[in-house]
């Protein structure tokens, strides 16, 4: 009998490993690498946006999607050669230290609170998004944080911080920090009967919301603007200036933002290009849209209306 | 809430519809996985076989270490091999950052120290029970390693599946030095990680239930040639 030894099956591992190689390096064609947030992966905005850029381009880009606070510190360290993230004071101390050498408003939607469908802590009512976290920590009904530094989580804390509630304090008890995604944080918050703030992309493209409804938005507090940065090659030469700027300039411009409005998830538009009207040719404005305003309405009116 | 069943008739369309992102996606963790173990195989079993004939000072510590790091939290080796290959790195120039490459690299070091220990183990049962008949013959102990090597081949095949266990199914490791790119490093557990996060869970647990089928047939066709080498 021919004994196909284990020293003689070992050759067989690397071959197949070797045969199976190509398929792990498949597409060499020039790329960039997009540090975004998990909200534009999760709802399939990129699904729906990077095709028609690659189409235009030959550009590919490669998406890692962590949340903002994650995001930056890959670009800090030089692994992503532009940013797509949602938090705007992390986003200029980015570029105010070197670090981004341009910031674009690209688009916004808003954050809504998603809660068990019978309302315990009775925010669907509430006059805004501080009083309705009031009526949350009032009733210690659970809330689930996402804990993780993310865009929403700097928001959410902010919030906390604008009711006068030090939620930290109560972690552990009804303030839940998951340390975690939108979407873990969702599934938490869904298993949990909690509270919790989601931006309305991922929540309007999450599968498992069981009795969880949108109970809170339309506040201006909860806006929630986009910018992309494209990371300064002074501080790190193997940045891919050119192509980065490519995809910012395609993003901002006409294609990208018909590409944006264009999306839809449920029927639901969930982003906005933003600024509503875009006639700088670099498209470079500083302004958020409404911000600090509260007005009770929905992000189409939001849209239809800003500032 | 999705039960088990539906999970189950939901793998097996994807299976029988041939999805072409599910095959890619399942060749990508094949590939990355068989390439550690390969790797880590090739360093772990002679530096198992040496553990177990050689005797030299602080033997005992080394072999306590390479147990020690079967525990190695997948998670850890990701941010280590991440300060290693990020741009910010001693490595950075090599742009290794986000590719397959780095995920063979960071599943090495994960598996590496389970074959060596399980090599170590078994050799040294056999080396016990050849050492005199083997020493009678004027074979001095690090002569003696290949022979231990082929004579052990059976338990080095079973270390070399512990360690592909160890690789196909770990996340944290490949999440963070592959990032989860589609189409270029996205294997079935990140995969299985954003659908779950999604709130895709039907989904996510049929991705789970074709991981376990991968494993059957790696695990079936090395056993398989283990009994024709042994002729059972």
């Amino acid at each position: 009998m021919p004994r196909p030894t284990f020293p003689a099956l070992f050759p067989l591992v690397v071959l197949l490993a070797l045969a199976l190689a190509p398929v792990a390096r498949a597409g060499e064609r020039p790329f960039i690498t997009l540090a975004s947030t998990t909200s534009t992966e999760n709802s399939g905005l990129f699904a729906h946006l990077l095709p028609r850029f690659t189409a235009r381009t030959g550009i590919a880009v490669r998406v890692i999607a962590v949340g903002t606070g994650q995001a930056l510190r890959l670009a800090r360290n030089g692994d992503a050669d532009v940013l797509l993230v949602h938090h705007r004071p992390a986003e200029d101390a980015f570029v105010a230290e070197g670090f981004g050498i341009e910031r674009r408003d690209v688009m916004y939607n808003d954050f809504v609170l998603v809660g068990p469908a019978g309302d315990p802590a009775g925010i669907a009512g509430a006059p805004d998004a501080v009083t309705a976290l009031r009526r949350i920590a009032a009733a210690r009904s659970p809330f689930a944080s996402r804990g993780d530094d993310s865009g929403t989580h700097k928001l959410e804390r902010e919030l906390w911080a604008a009711a006068g509630i030090d939620a930290a304090a109560a972690s552990g008890t009804w303030y839940r920090e998951m340390g975690n995604g939108m979407g873990a944080t969702l599934n938490a918050a869904v298993a949990m009967n909690a509270y919790a703030l989601s931006d309305r992309a991922t929540w309007l493209a999450f599968g498992n919301r069981g009795t969880h409804r949108l109970l809170f938005a339309g506040d201006r507090a909860l806006l929630n603007p986009y910018g992309a940065i494209v990371v300064n090659p002074a501080r790190h030469p193997q940045v891919k200036v050119a192509l980065a700027r490519a995809f910012v300039d395609w993003l901002t411009g006409p294609e990208g933002r018909a590409a944006i409005a264009g999306f839809r998830v449920g029927g639901e538009q969930p982003f906005f290009p933003w600024p509503k009207d875009r006639t700088d040719a670099r498209g470079r404005t500083g302004s958020v849209p409404g911000h600090g305003h509260r007005r009770q309405e929905s992000t189409a009116a939001i849209a239809a209306a800003p500032g | 809430m999705p039960d088990l069943w539906e999970a189950a008739r939901l793998a097996l369309a994807l299976i029988v519809a041939g999805d072409p992102e599910l095959v890619e996606i399942v060749a990508r963790s094949l590939a990355v996985s068989l390439s550690a173990v390969a790797i880590a195989c090739l360093a772990g079993f002679p530096l198992g076989a040496l553990l177990a004939v050689v005797r030299f000072p602080g033997r005992r510590i080394v072999i306590v270490v390479v147990y020690t790091l079967m525990s190695l939290p997948p998670v850890f080796v990701g941010l280590l091999v991440y300060v290693l290959l990020s741009r910010s790195g001693p490595l950075g120039v090599l742009g290794l950052m986000f590719t397959p490459t780095a995920m063979v690299i960071a599943q090495a070091i994960l598996v590496g120290p389970i074959v060596t220990a399980l090599a170590h183990r078994a050799l040294r049962g056999l080396y016990v029970e050849y050492r005199d008949q083997l020493c009678s013959l004027g074979a001095r102990p690090w002569q003696v390693a290949p022979t231990l090597l082929v004579d052990g081949r059976t338990e080095l095949a079973t270390a070399a599946l512990a360690g592909f266990g160890r690789a196909i199914a770990e996340v944290g490791a490949v999440l963070i030095v592959g990032g989860n790119i589609a189409h270029v490093t996205r294997v079935m557990t990140t995969t299985i990680a954003l659908e779950t996060s999604k709130g895709n869970l039907a989904l996510a647990m049929a991705l789970g239930l074709i991981l376990l089928l991968i494993a059957l047939a790696v695990n079936a066709a090395v056993l398989a040639l283990g009994r024709d080498a042994r002729g059972t």
